[in-house]
């Protein structure tokens, strides 16, 4: 550091370092002081009044809040397993074969992605209601609307990403494969799926990112018996912030944080693996 | 590639949960509510497709047009503000060593892995009259204040700015949370410029707010379009941003369709509204292909 920065040294310019620093507060400010309240000793979040976990305590002994995080998370789960596995299925359909409609099917993917959210949530929140989607089912089966609302806004960027990760595939190997007496599941199992694993992590982890952080559908295809923590907390906060959103907010966040990381985590030693067939 | 004859059995497992859920719970619902915005209401929760374009007359009302043109201004203002915050973010983790940008990435995209909701819920404590924004305003002004005061004016006492419930409140939110969808395709178009355009536009003597305008602006282009398509699209269907911190005159045209679908109960204007924001969405799409395409 002791050079003079040199005229593209962008990153050593002072004034480039403190925007940088003033977005990371911007950012990370609103998150930190909702956390750090969450542990404020204080009916009204404003004033700091001392540590305590007593929002924690009541935010534990809250049933529906409980209820409804537990359904969150099981949402995400049960999307992030649907979405990942037909999200692959249809990248090497797209990825491996020439077929009629084609264009369609790719079209007709990317339009989830591209249209406002609202459309969507309406839109399902009139067909579940017009097909008559069972209601009053028992747990988890009555989150299966949701679920299928999730799926659907995620599957595709899975397909995507999976597909982006198989551009790279030699189709040789599964010809060498074949040739050597494999089946088809066979080539699947032991060649394409290995080759695929970081796509799939990779799809599956946006997948969950994109069922925890959605509000709009959710919204939407809550059937009134239905607790999710995304309404929940929106009726709470409509009637008021206390610091006990801000403690199931904590918690969320941190479940969040935590599977991000085991996700990644189970990422990492995929790198070190030579691409191609196992011995 | 193979023609999907010589493995159909494999061809269809592949593709058909896909198609099917695509076609069940996607195309399927939008092509029901493209059916109901031709529809009239038939009692609480019928409804009859008879082809009408009352709807759509509706929905083109001034007041409704008005909403639009509204929900536009705030979008394209706070897609503005995000483009201005973003680019030298991006440039900067750009710029940065290689074994800082992981890092940075990683802090650019991380507030984006906690939910929607309880990032608009954190602006609230920001923003509101005895909120953080307002806190160290009035740090600054008293700061201020003991400096002119040392020079013998006095200032007044500070006043807490409105932030919140205010159209100022939707776009700082809408700012806060699609940052990051500016940053990372501003990013990529930045990390792929051929840096050898900037030296030579310096060593010709253009200086560094030159070389940025005519020079890393153009080459950012791509990137600035995408960036700009990926915050306009949510921002202009925002409702839960406006509806938390937005005021009595900050209701978005996302606002007035979740109205329709819920306690309004008018599913046909709803409908017709959803596709009229839709459409300009599509605009904005085939806009950018257009705009990309030239690029080329």
């Amino acid at each position: 550091m002791s050079e003079p920065a040199g005229p593209l040294d962008y990153d050593r310019r002072l004034w480039l370092r403190a925007w940088l620093a003033a977005t990371f507060v911007f950012l990370y400010a609103p998150i930190v002081i909702l956390i750090a309240f969450s542990f404020n000793d204080s009916r009204r979040n404003i004033v700091w009044r001392g540590f305590t976990l007593d929002y924690y305590a009541r935010a534990w002994n809250d049933t529906s809040l409980i209820e409804a995080f537990t359904n969150s998370i099981v949402i995400a789960l049960l999307a992030t397993a649907i979405s990942t596995t037909i999200g692959a299925l249809l990248a090497l359909a797209l990825w491996r074969f020439r077929f009629p409609g084609k264009a369609a099917v790719e079209g007709a993917l990317a339009l989830p992605i591209v249209i406002p959210e609202i459309c969507m949530g309406v839109a399902l929140m009139a067909f579940f209601s017009r097909i008559g989607w069972p209601t009053g089912l028992p747990w988890p089966l009555n989150l299966g609307a949701i679920v299928a609302g999730h799926v659907a806004f995620c599957f595709p960027f899975v397909a995507i990403v999976v597909r982006a990760r198989m551009a790279g595939f030699d189709r040789a190997l599964e010809e060498a494969s074949k040739d050597l007496g494999a089946g088809e599941w066979q080539t699947l199992r032991y060649i394409t799926l290995p080759y695929m694993r970081p796509g799939l992590v990779a799809g599956a982890l946006l997948a969950m990112t994109l069922s925890l952080d959605d509000f709009v559908i959710t919204f939407f295809t809550s059937g009134p018996d239905t607790l999710t923590f995304p309404v929940k907390v929106y009726s709470m906060v409509r009637f008021g912030a206390t610091p006990t959103v801000n403690a199931a907010s904590t918690v969320l966040i941190l479940v969040t944080v935590l599977l991000t990381v085991i996700a990644v985590r189970l990422q990492r030693p995929e790198r070190t693996i030579v691409e191609g067939p196992r011995a | 590639m193979e023609s999907w004859r010589e493995q159909p059995v494999v061809f269809w497992t592949f593709l058909l949960p896909g198609a099917f859920w695509l076609l069940g719970f996607f195309l399927a619902p939008l092509a029901l509510i493209w059916l109901y915005s031709f529809g009239e209401r038939a009692g609480p929760v019928d409804i009859v497709v008879t082809g009408t374009r009352e709807n759509y007359l509706a929905a083109l009302d001034p007041i409704y047009l008005g909403l639009f043109w509204k929900s536009f201004w705030i979008a394209a203002l706070a897609t503005a503000t995000t483009l201005v915050i973003a680019f030298p973010v991006a440039l900067a983790v750009s710029f940065a060593p290689a074994r800082l940008k992981p890092l940075l990435l990683l802090l650019v995209i991380l507030p984006f892995w906690t939910n929607l909701l309880i990032r608009t819920y954190a602006m609230i404590a920001v923003l509101r009259t005895r909120g953080y924004a307002n806190f160290a305003l009035e740090a600054i002004w008293d700061l201020v204040g003991a400096g002119s005061g040392l020079l013998g004016i006095a200032l007044q006492a500070f006043e807490p700015l409105t932030l919140l419930y205010s159209n100022a409140a939707v776009v700082i939110g809408i700012v806060y949370v699609y940052l990051p969808f500016m940053v990372l395709p501003l990013y990529a178009t930045l990390e792929r410029m051929d840096r050898s355009y900037l030296e030579a536009s310096l060593d010709l003597g253009a200086g560094h707010l030159r070389t940025f305008m005519s020079v890393v602006v153009p080459l950012a282009r791509p990137g600035i379009l995408s960036g700009v398509i990926l915050v306009l699209v949510p921002a202009l269907g925002t409702f839960l941003i406006s509806d938390l911190l937005g005021g009595p005159d900050s209701q978005l045209i996302g606002n007035v369709i979740e109205r329709q679908f819920k306690a309004a109960n008018n599913w046909p204007l709803g409908a017709a509204m959803s596709f009229l924001l839709m459409y300009v969405t599509f605009a904005a799409l085939a806009l950018r292909a257009f705009l990309a395409e030239r690029d080329v």
